[in-house]
């Protein structure tokens, strides 16, 4: 690598840092403004109606809001910054041990979703592009719309209805039967792993058996995503002259697509597959409350429904935080691989 | 942006009788007032909506939520939404209840119907919100440049990377639930990509001669934006949105299902979904209709959408 397109890639990579320090910044205002003006009073929401005058001056006092909003806004960013996210209403933990204890399920459930959607998504994308205008192209752009336009919660529903319900092919709602709980002790808090470490393969079969249906469809959702991008990258590089050559050289068909054209798609296509994989974490709210999935959706949700602010915010934080994370990142990866914008 | 459209024939139907000149007066290569140009526009796009057959489902699925939502009292039978009949809980489809009853014995074909009216509601609300503000920043960013687009753009750019389904959430929960603010919590994170298509159009729009000679005119600012940048990014905003449509259904029903958006006893789809949580595996047929319907109308806002793309913006395709 040259001294210049070393001096490129650290240039690029500055600006990442900048604009994810930037937006981070944002979206801490956003939830420290949503935490602060939103409620009519915050002291009144934290010691209730009936307190008396000296209870609520020393309440006021000790949260702060005595002081200038910007010396507020920077006390709250100083907090975070040290881990202190407030403390849970509903658990009664820091809400960042909270965050720690369910985030694994997440990534369990939406890593999962995503393979499912990368292995089915990539080819059925390739393929509708090769059969252009063909019927396995309206195939895919029909399952596409099928996935652009469910509601997930409502397809979750039916899924358990039929499948857990009628059929009994797969486990309920939850993560594991109750039979099965606490036998393996978490090392990583993701079961399938720590179960498998553990060779506790009954508890192993049980997790996979919770968690196929849920992973299915949000697989399915970033399946949609995946095949249409795939396929408009991929019609982009099969009009393209050398696809032709190499035809001609006497490449198959096939031979051609996957050979020639499809490396040429790697780049884009890494980014979208981490896009939906952003997405997916955050998409994963409404199926977590659906499965009743202990993780980071379930979480918010659950004190969403106790009115517990902090842990709705620091909740919201964390899965804004790993989105923004993984979208600047998809961005900036995509600039320093690809090659046009490598050299220019 | 430029429309190209060759001209077509008009369907069979429309060419018999006087409607052939009519036609004719539309489609014409040289309108002779604006309003002609205008129409004869809207004419071309209508027609090469009507050839694209997928395009034409949605259309028809979304005249019909209008005209069900309009008609809701009467296509309902005159059947209460919120009527309760507890001698008839979880009645199962049929004669008597065409989709069954819910819990509380409220018939659901009539909560269904209803429902349509909330969901028009929200998707007319957020379109209002929504396509104003990106307007406003997109084009003011875009003509002025500058600082002025550097800042604003920025802060899309901010809005723009943040989740949308979360953050509407907490912007739900904290403003409490109601219809009103599931579509302020909506448009708050709705707002970036318009602002980012308007800013696109204008950069290139107030760079053409016509607006050289309306500053030249002594034309101020605020009329050049509003007279004419705006009009000119009307239509890539529309097409955003009829796209967006859909997710924004999606949003909102989910904000309903999680007991954010429409209170009871109003017939909302995702609250109505939510209440059939609890007895899916018996009585399915409580959560399965009304979330049948959501995804019928985002499906159908998804078609029109794609064809609405195909018509005005064919490279994308």
């Amino acid at each position: 690598m040259s001294a210049s397109s070393l001096l490129n890639v650290l240039w690029r990579l500055g600006s990442f840092a900048g604009s994810l320090l930037l937006t981070l910044l944002g979206l801490t205002a956003v939830t420290f403004g949503i935490g602060r003006f939103i409620p009519v009073d915050p002291v009144l929401a934290v010691v209730g109606d009936h307190a008396t005058r000296e209870v609520y001056d020393k309440a006021r006092l000790a949260m702060g809001l005595d002081r200038s909003v910007p010396e507020q806004y920077f006390l709250y960013l100083k907090k975070l910054v040290s881990g202190d996210f407030g403390t849970s209403v509903m658990t009664s933990h820091s809400i960042l041990s909270d965050i720690v204890q369910f985030f694994p399920a997440t990534l369990e459930l939406s890593t999962i979703a995503a393979i499912i959607g990368v292995s089915a998504g990539v080819p059925a994308g390739v393929a509708a592009a090769a059969y252009k205008g063909r019927w396995p192209d309206q195939l895919v752009r029909i399952v596409g719309l099928f996935g652009y336009s469910m509601p997930v919660f409502w397809l979750g529903l039916v899924g358990l209805a039929l499948f857990y319900g009628r059929l009994g092919w797969v486990a309920g709602p939850g993560r594991l039967d109750v039979g099965f709980e606490d036998i393996v002790t978490a090392r990583t808090g993701v079961i399938l792993i720590d179960s498998a470490l553990a060779g506790e393969w009954e508890v192993f079969r049980n997790a996979a058996s919770h968690i196929v249906l849920p992973a299915c469809l949000l697989g399915y959702l970033s399946l949609a995503y995946i095949a249409r991008m795939t396929r408009s990258f991929m019609i982009d590089q099969l009009s393209q002259e050398y696809v032709t050559a190499a035809r001609i050289k006497g490449r198959s068909f096939w031979g051609a697509v996957w050979g020639h054209a499809f490396p040429n798609i790697m780049v884009p296509l890494i980014t979208v597959v981490g896009l939906s994989y952003a997405s997916l974490l955050e998409g994963s709210v409404l199926t977590e409350t659906v499965f009743a999935w202990p993780g980071l959706g379930l979480y918010i949700t659950r004190s969403l429904f106790n009115a517990d602010m902090n842990a709705v915010l620091g909740g919201t934080l964390m899965v804004g935080a790993v989105f923004i994370g993984i979208n600047l990142l998809c961005d900036f990866l995509y600039k320093v691989f690809d090659p046009r914008l490598r050299a220019a | 942006m430029s429309i190209e459209i060759t001209p077509q024939l008009p369907p069979p139907g429309l060419s018999l009788g006087p409607s052939l000149s009519l036609s004719q007066w539309l489609l014409s290569d040289a309108p002779a007032s604006r309003r002609q140009a205008v129409l004869g526009n809207g004419y071309r796009g209508l027609l090469s909506i009507l050839a694209n057959p997928a395009a034409l489902v949605g259309l028809a699925i979304i005249a019909a939520l209008v005209l069900i939502a309009v008609l809701a009292p009467v296509i309902a039978g005159f059947r209460s939404p919120t009527g309760q009949d507890l001698g008839h809980r979880l009645a199962a489809p049929g004669a008597a209840h065409w989709f069954g009853t819910d819990e509380l014995g409220r018939d659901i074909y009539a909560r269904t119907v209803h429902g349509a009216r909330v969901t028009l509601t929200i998707v007319m609300l957020v379109s209002v919100v929504v396509a104003p503000i990106g307007l406003a920043v997109g084009t003011t960013a875009g003509y002025l440049g500058g600082w002025v687009d550097a800042v604003l753009m920025r802060i899309t750019d901010i809005f723009l990377a943040f989740p949308r389904l979360v953050l509407a959430l907490a912007f739900a929960a904290a403003l409490g639930p109601g219809i009103e603010n599931a579509v302020i919590a909506i448009s708050l994170t709705a707002w970036p990509p318009y602002a980012r298509i308007a800013r696109a159009e204008t950069v290139t729009i107030a760079r053409s001669d016509f607006i050289a000679a309306v500053v030249l005119q002594g034309a101020s600012t605020v009329r050049i934006l509003f007279r004419h940048i705006v009009p000119l990014c009307l239509s890539s905003v529309i097409v955003r949105l009829t796209l967006d449509m859909a997710g924004i259904i999606l949003t909102a029903a989910g904000l309903g299902f999680l007991g954010l958006g429409a209170q009871p006893p109003t017939a909302e789809w995702g609250a109505m979904v939510s209440a059939g949580r609890d007895v899916i595996l018996d009585q399915w047929w409580v959560a399965t209709i009304p979330g049948l319907a959501i995804f019928i109308v985002s499906l159908g806002f998804n078609l029109l959408g794609d064809g609405l793309r195909d018509v005005f913006d064919p490279k994308s395709t």
